[in-house]
């Protein structure tokens, strides 16, 4: 635990816990309003609108990516609507048949055009490029601080890092309205709260985690933390405020515990090459969920309506 | 003192909501007295929680104008408090009962206001008016139907309002939180608040209220309820839903 793993390991193992965090906070909320597969939407949606923005633009770049991101949501948001309506389908069929096509439109763009001077082709689509996120210069741990070294921090993990911190103050303020319009809408609307307005916010609020977090460490944590850590925190606790914060731990513990384990578990085990850190990762927060799923103390609904779930 | 001299604690003008082709509710003008309780009675799908959310402006209406003490409804929401049914919510939420309790709150302390410990004190109180003050820190998801309704009701309680509006607040649940809900809504009526309930009981209607609103898509009949609440009046609201022999059970005088 020297130099090498300073050098190695910690800005992905950083940058890993900032991604799930980031996740997991909007994913409570999105869990709790039975809309947890929005994140999983989100995710796939924004391939094709990073791809398209790679192509204007030529570079990987935080802002045209963002922008492609949101622009499609947008033609996905459009294209649900006109589905749902031409077809007279539920709305889940038309997401399912949306954003499937689109994330298969973005994988095809990718592999058809030159991406190979950039970290961006289907694989690191879903499983991002966390492993190779190392911090060069550092040798050691006094290169924390060495403002040179600290100067060659991989770009990711500032973004990363800001948009965690984004998140997580958005969550902090906008806590009671969150919290109200997501138990009860209908008397949240009679108190005057823009209920359309906050849950248009807090699928915004994902869609950012999701397109910062997906450039850095892929889909597959993306829609694993969204989900798996807040549906494991909730088996956990009664509380809501509990909840939010056991599932940020779950996530980064997840995130560190999953990187460890694909970079070194291999080894231990008597093999060769290591695995890849975020499906490690995902893997991890899954088995978590299973173990709350079968050990947690808050798993069982006692009062009235219990028969009926 | 007639109705006309005093400002309603509700009026609808003209209020008209739609949820596809159909008009759920068409074209229902009402006014709701303070100092007074008001039943909203029809058959299902009569539009009666349609008509409520839409003068909460919590579905959106067509058209039509509602008032609340005579200001628009975007002025005098911290005079209202709304009970939605206890079905429309999950009861899995993970909160506890003073923390729905001090939703009701939300008004007063706002985005980042602090609870204090008055806060939690009124929530208390509320929950002790409700006859569940022993459960304040019962997770939500344990509660009976009965204790449910109790729960809402505390935190519209705590709104501290001057018109309260209930959608079935006696729907499933048990005799004793029938009668604790009624003895809370007959002492805000003494304390001259307004008391709007959608109710499904036609039996009770004449002992619990003192104004009738019969609704069927179209209002049919509004009034005190012994003019209004008439074997006529259910018959043109009911059809031929309800039996003779229900209506003769009722004890009515026929207008």
């Amino acid at each position: 635990m020297g130099a090498e793993f300073v050098q190695l390991s910690l800005t992905p193992i950083l940058i890993g816990v900032l991604a799930a965090i980031a996740c997991a906070l909007p994913g409570n909320f999105l869990v709790l309003r039975r809309q947890a597969l929005i994140g999983d939407a989100i995710s796939h949606v924004v391939l094709p609108g990073i791809v398209v923005a790679f192509l204007m633009t030529g570079a990987i770049a935080a802002v045209p990516m963002l922008l492609g991101a949101a622009g499609a949501a947008l033609v996905a948001v459009g294209l649900i609507e006109a589905i749902r309506r031409l077809g007279k389908i539920e709305p889940g069929a038309a997401m399912g048949v949306v954003f499937t096509a689109l994330f298969a439109a973005g994988v095809l763009m990718l592999e058809r055009t030159d991406t190979s001077a950039v970290h961006l082709d289907v694989e690191h689509a879903l499983m991002g490029n966390l492993e190779s996120l190392i911090w060069f210069s550092a040798d050691g741990w006094a290169s924390l601080v060495d403002p040179a070294a600290l100067a060659e921090l991989p770009p990711e993990l500032g973004r990363m890092a800001i948009t965690c911190a984004i998140v997580a103050v958005l969550t902090l303020i906008f806590w009671r309205p969150l919290k109200l319009s997501t138990f009860d809408e209908g008397f949240a609307r009679t108190l005057g709260l823009p209920v359309a307005l906050i849950g248009l916010g807090l699928v915004a609020t994902a869609a950012l985690a999701a397109v910062a977090a997906f450039d850095a460490v892929g889909s597959i944590i993306v829609i694993a933390m969204f989900i798996c850590p807040p549906a494991a925190a909730r088996m956990l606790t009664n509380r809501l405020g509990r909840q939010v914060g056991l599932s940020a731990l779950i996530a980064a513990g997840s995130a560190i515990v999953g990187y460890v384990a694909a970079g070194y578990g291999p080894i231990w085990l008597g093999g060769g090459d290591s695995v890849s850190a975020a499906g490690m990762i995902a893997a991890i927060s899954g088995l978590v969920l299973a173990a709350a799923a079968r050990f947690g103390p808050c798993r069982h609904r006692l009062g009235a309506g219990a028969e009926a779930v | 003192m007639s109705v006309a001299d005093i400002t309603p604690a509700l009026s609808v003008q003209g209020l008209t909501v739609s949820y596809g082709q159909k008009p759920a509710v068409f074209d229902v003008s009402a006014a709701f007295r303070p100092r007074a309780m008001t039943a909203i009675i029809g058959p299902n799908g009569a539009g009666k929680s349609t008509m409520l959310k839409a003068a909460l402006g919590v579905v959106p209406r067509l058209s039509g104008e509602v008032r609340v003490f005579g200001q628009p409804l975007s002025e005098a929401r911290a005079r209202i408090a709304y009970v939605p049914q206890r079905a429309s919510v999950d009861w899995d939420f993970p909160t506890n009962v003073r923390d729905v309790v001090l939703m009701g709150l939300y008004r007063k302390v706002g985005l980042l206001g602090r609870i204090t410990g008055a806060h939690r004190r009124l929530a208390d109180e509320c929950l002790a008016r409700v006859g569940i003050e022993g459960f304040a820190g019962r997770q939500i998801g344990q509660l009976s139907g009965g204790q449910q309704q109790r729960v809402f009701l505390a935190r519209a309680l705590a709104q501290e309002a001057d018109l309260y509006l209930l959608d079935e607040p006696f729907a499933g649940v048990d005799a004793a939180t029938e009668r604790a809900i009624i003895e809370v809504l007959k002492g805000l009526k003494a304390e001259g608040k307004a008391v709007v309930a959608v109710h499904h009981d036609l039996s009770t209607v004449g002992a619990y209220f003192d104004d009738v609103l019969l609704l069927n898509v179209r209002r049919i009949a509004a009034g005190p309820v012994e003019a209004a609440f008439t074997a006529e009046s259910l018959q043109a609201t009911y059809g031929g839903r309800l039996a003779g022999a229900h209506i003769d059970q009722l004890g009515l005088r026929s207008a």
